[in-house]
């Protein structure tokens, strides 16, 4: 864990589970594996407190526990998940597809699902019903037999995954072993599991509650202690669900490379690589390098009805996208009129060069951009033939050279004519090699997100006492409101804050707002270049 | 070696066109401080993107801070009390013990070592239900909510609380039937006549941000 990463994912931490959870989960990044009490004994905190921050560490999926160095005897070790926690940042992302693809029940459900780590299916459909009732002019309410659908396809599409079992221990059932044994182990991969995404039969009927505000109240909360009373009885206990994070991130592959697609060339061939990709869901594996191969006959035939191309048009697209640069798309024969797999790996470098490119072109000109993609195509290039190629005069040249060079961008490659490393006698070679680079970049993107949030603290930190006095009146304003009172009474709360005031105030969402919108942005880069670099190494 | 000083005086050991400058030029100045912290940039940043995604994901990260700050998974280190013991106390269960867990995991997918007393906002059965049932403060029981939650607000001047009491009016969260609940725990528990916030001993008045103080206290 490199330490903008552990800085990070202190930062989530704090910001989601607050100051014990983060004093807690950095330690355990830092030293690796864990003990309990030797977690408790250097973070200095009481037991009690370690203990609580692991539940909820373990409750989000993002601590795994497990036999330690002495064996299932003895005491159990903890290790932190950093992927994990570094998924919080892109939970908007993943709440937003839900909804694009299912509706608001499916964003709910997914974001329930998300804030509580695991739940149980019942559970979730009668809280999202719950929410859902509320939201919904009054007299109506949802039936929990249209969240239970709306769960049910996310399940198909395997977006949600149930949690893996436990693993039986067995020492719960022989009477002669003594109690110190810890009964659980970890659970294995999720997919490991042959019924991951089974959907449990339980019996829901019903339909969601309305919360009402306190003037009817009575009824309803004889009401909700009933269903709480009841809870136990849907048949389903102890078939948790997750997020099912990697199908999410396949998804949002596939869409940046559509999007790539309709960039580069148009709409058409968007659609058609659309198409492939989607019949290639799921006989395609999560870390293959590209597609099953499709036959053109098959792509015309599902291709969506509003796209009535003609059959040699349709040949025409795809002989474009195969001889296209970014190579998106291959040939692999020419049975069935040909058969075309997308090339996902490729694409995937692809994007992440542009990634690369565009940042420098940003920091530092077009001119070093050029030198950068000059030296990205050409690999290993002296001086002398930079400046020739990239059209840049000498003395510009070995500036914006050397500037690339002192922030690593670019590295020095020294190929010696004679053994001794004599400068007049070696040739001195710029090179720029892409996975360390986007590896160097990623890094950067860590550091860029961890700044952002400390900023967003301390703007916050400056303003507080504003920010207080702001949502003050706020809760003043809406307790009269709800009371019916004048709206002399009402202006006259209002002129409390001064117009000095509002305009800091007005100026502080401001910022936040572009701190928080910078987030969602640089996690988008964060997200290509951590693809492009997990699919280098499950390449190897 | 020695012998080579003579001839040619400005002769380097390599090539100085491969580095860019002639002879006779100045070497560029050494730095003699650290390069500045912020330094001027050459190009402004692009503009964020903008749109109707990108402002709903923007309005979704900001409620997620807020909400997950009212969920029981946010842990907060009880205060230690450093000053005499006082009656108050066995009435002020609003705050986090330490030694309870404020909702129910499952602890069969859990080491038995994490496994601590969950701390059960309302005990269902297993209280012997006192004489006089919520029926009969039936009408009280909303009246003397409404008191007691703007009371509370009031004097704990932790408006962060009002706020997202209004959030959760807007926006259900599963908070509210706790705090009824919590409500009638307290109420039926402790079997006194008076609301908990009688038991407020005011250590919380003047507690929290006394800089910045431009408004007088009376």
């Amino acid at each position: 864990m490199t330490a903008q990463e552990v800085r990070l994912c202190g930062l989530l931490l704090q910001e989601h589970f607050g100051d014990v959870v983060e004093k807690v989960g950095t330690h355990l990044i830092r030293s690796g594996v864990l003990t309990l009490r030797a977690l408790a004994h250097e973070t200095k905190l009481a037991l009690d407190l370690v203990k609580k921050s692991l539940c909820v560490l373990v409750q989000h999926g993002m601590c795994t526990f497990g036999p330690g160095r002495r064996g299932p005897a003895g005491p159990v070790e903890y290790r932190i998940n950093c992927e994990r926690i570094l998924h919080m940042l892109r939970y908007p992302r993943y709440i937003y597809t839900a909804k694009s693809l299912y509706g608001d029940t499916g964003e709910l459900i997914i974001e329930e699902i998300l804030q509580r780590g695991q739940m149980t299916m019942s559970s979730t459909v009668k809280t999202v019903a719950d929410r859902l009732t509320h939201n919904m002019p009054e007299g109506q309410s949802m039936d929990y037999s249209e969240v239970v659908s709306a769960f049910s396809r996310l399940v198909e599409t395997h977006f949600l995954q149930r949690c893996p079992p436990m693993a039986s221990a067995g020492s719960s059932s022989s009477g002669a072993v003594d109690t110190s044994l810890p009964v659980v182990t970890q659970p294995a991969e999720p997919e490991s599991n042959p019924e991951c995404y089974k959907l449990p039969y339980i019996n829901l009927t019903g339909q969601g509650k309305r919360r009402r505000s306190s003037e009817d109240g009575e009824d309803d909360q004889r009401a909700a202690k009933k269903a709480k009373t009841d809870n136990s009885q849907c048949g389903d206990e102890g078939i948790y669900w997750q997020v099912n994070f990697l199908r999410f991130h396949l998804h949002f592959r596939d869409q940046a490379i559509i999007s790539a697609v309709s960039c580069k060339l148009d709409q058409t061939s968007s659609e058609i690589v659309r198409t492939m990709l989607r019949m290639s869901e799921v006989t395609t594996p999560a870390h293959a390098a590209f597609t099953q191969a499709l036959s053109a006959n098959e792509i015309f035939r599902s291709l969506p009805s509003n796209y009535n191309i003609a059959r040699p048009i349709l040949d025409q697209y795809l002989t474009l996208l195969v001889d296209d640069p970014m190579e998106f798309v291959g040939k692999t024969g020419d049975s069935g009129g040909g058969m075309y797999v997308v090339n996902l790996h490729r694409a995937l470098a692809n994007l992440a060069r542009a990634t690369l490119e565009s940042v420098v072109q940003e920091r530092f000109g077009s001119r070093s951009a050029r030198i950068f993609r000059l030296l990205l195509r050409k690999r290993h290039l002296e001086q002398k033939q930079v400046e020739d190629f990239a059209m840049v005069p000498a003395k510009e040249a070995k500036d914006m050279l050397y500037t690339l060079l002192s922030e690593n961008l670019v590295q020095l490659q020294e190929v010696p004519k004679t053994p001794d490393y004599a400068p007049s006698r070696t040739f001195y070679l710029y090179t720029v090699n892409q996975l360390p680079t986007a590896r160097l970049l990623l890094q950067h993107c860590y550091k860029t997100i961890g700044n952002l949030i400390e900023r967003r603290l301390y703007e916050t930190k400056e303003n507080k006492r504003l920010l207080e006095k702001s949502q003050r009146i706020e809760a003043i304003l809406a307790s009269l409101q709800a009371t019916g009172a004048e709206t002399a009474q009402l202006t006259e709360v209002e002129e409390m804050i001064t117009a000095p005031e509002r305009q800091q105030l007005e100026s502080l969402r401001h910022h936040i707002n572009k701190l928080d919108s910078s987030e969602n942005q640089v996690d988008e880069t964060i997200f290509l270049l951590e693809s492009y670099i997990n699919s280098t190494q499950a390449s190897r | 070696m020695a012998g080579n000083r003579g001839r040619g005086r400005s002769q380097f050991t390599f090539n100085v066109d491969a580095l860019g400058f002639g002879r006779g030029d100045s070497l560029p100045t050494s730095a003699h401080t650290p390069s500045p912290l912020f330094p001027p940039m050459q190009f402004r940043p692009v503009p964020l993107h903008t749109g109707e995604e990108v402002e709903y994901m923007l309005a979704l990260k900001q409620e997620l801070r807020a909400s997950s700050k009212n969920l029981p998974f946010h842990i907060k280190a009880a205060r230690t009390k450093t000053d005499v013991a006082r009656y108050s106390d066995k009435y002020q269960n609003g705050e986090p013990k330490n030694n309870c867990i404020e909702w129910s995991p499952d602890w069969s997918r859990m080491p038995k070592e994490l496994c601590i007393k969950v701390r059960k906002p309302r005990k269902t059965g297993a209280k012997p239900q006192p004489a006089r049932k919520p029926k009969v403060s039936a009408g009280k029981e909303e009246v003397l909510q409404k008191l007691e939650t703007l009371e509370k607000s009031e004097q704990e001047q932790h408006s962060e609380e009002e706020a997202d009491e209004e959030k959760k009016k807007q926006k259900d969260e599963e908070e509210e039937p706790d705090v009824d609940e919590d409500y009638d725990e307290e109420e039926l528990e402790d079997e006194t006549d008076y609301i908990m916030s009688y038991f407020d001993n005011g250590e919380d008045f003047g507690a929290d941000s006394d800089d910045n103080m431009d408004e007088a206290v009376y």
